[in-house]
């Protein structure tokens, strides 16, 4: 009794297939939409394969022999009503056509078909279809896959693509598409806005109330996940500003000259990681993801060194002519730059992101990437390094009194040219550790520095050089400003409007927020 | 201190300089015209072309070097105002094309057409009129200066914040003109002339014109340059430059003092500017980055200054010994010798060529009197034994 049963349906699942298949032998879009949606109501073992061999191209018909093939993906020819190889397939061969049109109907298909799959990922993107397709023909299989459901996030998926098929079907009930408002709202994106600002000529009013109060919802909370986005851009954005800025702050603070060579010291710690990862990749390929941990020391190391040398070999001589300074340190940038430029290549270098570094997580509405999250951490953890030198160390003692007021401090018997020199390494030291973050998110390539030096510039004269909070502050509220004026301006112009609120801003506290203040810094 | 501005501006140096580049002025024409080109003697049109773009990097020397030199104002942005004089000259060579542009738009400059612009923006208006170019060639960089220095030195911003800032306003100018809707050609610039006053820009004639316009240009600045020094304003810029505060506690009104050469600089950057254009054949957004206002300061430091024939030689000698460089084989270490130069002139010249050879040769004149002096004393009896003159 079973077997005849079993049999029966399979019969009648082959006589449904028969007859949904003969209308992919008209040669026709619109017969072969029907057929398309004949199969997947047939159903059966051979539903999903020919709907996906006329997806790929490799469904055949016979024009003369009014019969259908599939050509699976090995080659061989088989009978699409059984699925057996074809023993002798006609010579007459074509690929049934698809159009657009026919390619949303194998779409919605493909998603009832799909729909209780014992796989959960694919039931999860086939509710995504159907909320796409809003095919009302998937309404009964819908509300079966919904019982049997047992994953949560599928089962929201399957109940998001019911109320989107609800609110699409003429004949459904108004207290059904009122429920159906409710999931959208709950849903609350994008993709439900789009939905709830395009429903269909005959919704009910009270629907069309129900969906533009939904809509109003939606957009306020899609208002503030945006808000919270550009924030997010913003620290970012101002982290890498901070990090760029702040050994110009500390060299500018002590000294009094603007290292117009920053950016160069930038660059150098950016080639430190290049040259380690090369070395990593050459000889110990499985150290890879430590290889920024040991670029972090090498680079501050190096370029540390070669800031010691240039204050000892060049600023030094030049003592109390800052803008003397400022001119040389541009020519030893320029050297810097060509020597790097001939040494290595003038073109980008890659440098990759360890696997910790890869990827990105969603919070709400919103995208976090991890090398953007690292590099904030990274920057707070060296500014907390660096407050924690300046406030308890014997050396930071020294560079805050020499910044205060350095005659008096060499009257006190510190010995202002060595608290120079360390200054300027330790300046140019950061700047290095700045440059192995760069190179994360940055090309590497000798030009650099020179994108980073004039957003330094504008961080150390607003935030002032009194203080290392002033640089934080600063850096954070231009990376802020600079991303929320982005969307309404652009990012050209919302750099320039940037630039020019410095320039207006530095009306009313020239020396910036956090100032010194008193008579041996109006030098 | 003679009544005549012009007469205590002109000193022995002056007067041999001016006279020096009026001669050029006249026979480097002619040597280009009128000698046939198989003579020793001929200057071809390439040297005029070279030379006369030169003259017009002196010209913005100068004005940088009134600034700095004289008055302690350091602007690392000084190419934006000869950038924004070259544009205005760019922009009334651009309406002289008319219909012979590649798309043939009558009034539309190419790059309009192309961007499928239908009428001339309002601030295009005027320009086919070489008067009212003329007029914005000068107007426009400064009121810039003016409104930029106004805020700048009411709130007495100096030193290397004002050299920032200005870096930091040039840039901002580049990334605007960079922008392709901004209507002033984008990121191809203005290019492509062909008139100038009905007179074909590439003719030979008109190059050793515009030269010879250009080294009078170069001598009306000097002069105005020299006027300004040798007055007893000049004298008042000095004592800003050596001590600011002092200076102004004695009651001088510091921000207009440094607002008027600020503005009188800039309109001068303008000018030269403006003759670059014609010359060069095309005005670009790069003129506007930072890198070229610095390497227009280390001019002013190579030749020397506070002296102002010094910044005209340090950017003839500055930019040929570029050309030099970056047409042959030694092109890649052009930015090392550049860098270098920056460095050499701010450790070893701090005068500059100029300002050496002045300050060795007064101080070969002291050595001389205190010599003489010291050999009179000798000479002389000593005081007391001798019989006193007559009173």
């Amino acid at each position: 009794m079973l077997w005849i049963m079993l049999f029966g349906v399979a019969g009648a699942h082959a006589q449904g297939i028969e007859s949904a298949l003969a209308g992919f032998t008209a040669d026709s879009f619109a017969d072969t939409d029907t057929a398309v949606a004949a199969v997947a109501k047939a159903g059966g073992p051979m539903a999903i394969p020919i709907i996906q061999a006329l997806q790929d191209g490799r469904l055949l018909f016979s024009a003369e022999q009014k019969r259908v093939y599939v050509r699976d993906r090995a080659g061989t020819v088989l009978d699409a009503a059984t699925g057996k190889p074809a023993a002798a397939p006609p010579g007459d061969l074509n690929p049934v056509r698809v159009n657009n049109r026919v390619r949303r109907a194998i779409d919605a298909a493909m998603g009832s078909l799909t729909l209780l799959s014992p796989d959960p990922a694919r039931r999860l993107d086939a509710a995504r279809a159907v909320f796409k397709s809003k095919d009302a023909n998937v309404l009964a299989t819908l509300v079966a896959a919904i019982q049997k459901e047992t994953v949560p996030a599928v089962r929201r998926a399957l109940v998001e693509a019911q109320a989107a098929v609800v609110l699409f079907k003429p004949d459904a009930s108004e207290a059904d598409k009122l429920e159906a408002v409710g999931v959208m709202r709950q849903r609350g994106d994008q993709d439900a806005l789009a939905l709830l600002s395009s429903l269909p000529e005959g919704t009910p009013d009270a629907v069309k109330r129900a969906a533009q109060d939904a809509i109003a919802t939606i957009q306020g909370q899609l208002a503030v996940w945006a808000a919270v986005q550009n924030a997010w851009y913003g620290l970012s954005l101002g982290s890498v500003l901070l990090l760029a800025a702040i050994g110009l702050a500390i060299t500018f603070g002590v000294m009094g000259v603007i290292n117009m060579a920053h950016g160069e010291m930038v660059m150098l710690g950016a080639y430190t990681t290049f040259v380690v990862q090369e070395l990593i990749r050459a000889h110990n390929p499985a150290l890879f993801d430590y290889s920024l941990l040991i670029a972090i020391p090498l680079a501050f190391l190096v370029a540390g060194l070669v800031g010691i040398l240039i204050e000892r070999g060049v600023i030094r001589f030049l003592y109390g002519r800052p803008l003397e300074t400022l001119l040389a340190t541009w020519g030893i940038s320029l050297i810097l730059q060509q020597a790097v430029r001939t040494g290595f290549g003038p073109t980008n270098k890659d440098v990759g992101n360890p696997s910790w570094m890869s990827g990105s997580f969603e919070v709400g509405y919103i995208t976090i990437t991890y090398n953007r999250l690292w590099i904030i951490v990274f920057t707070l953890l060296i500014f907390v390094l660096l407050l924690a030198l300046l406030r308890f160390t014997h050396l930071g003692l020294e560079m805050r009194a020499v910044t205060q007021n350095r005659a008096m401090a060499a009257s006190m018997g510190i010995r202002t040219a060595r608290i120079d020199a360390l200054t300027f390494g330790l300046g140019s030291g950061i700047a290095g550790l700045a440059g192995v973050a760069l190179s994360q998110i940055d090309n590497v390539s000798p030009n650099l520095g020179q994108g980073y030096i004039i957003d330094s510039f504008m961080v150390v004269v607003f935030g002032g050089v009194g203080n290392l909070w002033g640089t934080l502050v600063g850096a954070f509220t231009l990376g802020i400003a600079n991303k929320f004026l982005e969307p309404y301006a652009g990012a050209v112009l919302a750099k320039i409007a940037i630039l020019v609120l410095i320039i207006l801003f530095i009306q009313k506290r020239p020396r910036g927020l956090f100032a010194l203040k008193g008579r041996a810094v109006e030098a | 201190m003679s009544a005549f501005p012009l007469t205590r501006a002109l000193d022995r140096g002056a007067l041999i300089f001016v006279a020096l580049l009026a001669v050029i002025a006249i026979v480097v024409p002619i040597l280009n015209l009128f000698v046939p080109p198989s003579s020793p003697f001929h200057v071809s049109t390439y040297l005029v072309a070279l030379f006369g773009k030169y003259i017009c990097y002196a010209l913005l020397a100068l004005s940088i070097d009134l600034i700095w030199g004289y008055c302690g104002i350091l602007s690392l942005g000084h190419g934006a105002f000869f950038a924004l004089g070259g544009y205005a000259m760019g922009m009334y060579l651009m309406r002289q094309i008319g219909g012979r542009g590649v798309y043939a738009h009558p009034i539309l400059p190419d790059f309009m057409v192309f961007l499928n612009w239908t009428e001339l923006p309002f601030y295009w208006y005027g320009f086919q009129f070489f008067p009212y170019a003329l007029l914005m060639v000068v107007l426009v960089p400064g009121a810039l200066a003016f409104v930029f220095g106004w805020f700048a030195f009411r709130s007495r911003v100096t030193g290397v914040y004002l050299s920032i800032i200005t870096q930091a306003m040039t840039f901002a100018l580049m990334l605007a003109f960079f922008r392709n809707n901004f209507g002033f050609g984008g990121n191809n610039g203005l290019t492509d002339f062909k008139d100038i006053l009905g007179f074909n820009v590439q003719a030979q004639g008109t190059r050793a014109a515009l030269f010879a316009i250009s080294t009078v240009a170069l001598i009306v600045g000097f002069l105005i340059c020299r006027v300004i020094v040798t007055s007893k304003l000049g004298k008042v810029l000095i004592a800003i430059r050596d001590a600011e505060a002092r200076t102004r506690f004695l009651g001088y009104r510091v921000e207009s003092y440094k607002l008027f050469v600020f503005t009188l600089s800039a309109c001068m950057a303008g000018v030269a500017g403006a003759l670059y254009v014609p010359q060069v054949g095309i005005i670009n957004p790069s003129e506007f980055s930072p890198a070229n206002s610095i390497e227009a300061v280390i001019w002013v430091a190579v030749g020397g200054r506070g002296t102002l024939t010094g910044a005209v030689l340090g950017a003839v000698v500055v930019n040929y010994a570029k050309t030099y460089f970056t047409s042959g084989f030694l092109a890649p270490y052009w930015l090392f010798v550049l860098g270098g130069l920056f460095v050499a002139v701010t450790l070893f010249l701090p005068r500059g060529i100029v300002g050496t050879v002045e300050y060795l040769t007064a101080r070969r004149r002291e050595r001389a009197a205190a010599a003489a002096a010291n050999a009179a004393d000798n000479a002389a009896p000593p005081l007391g034994t001798a019989s006193r003159p007559a009173e």
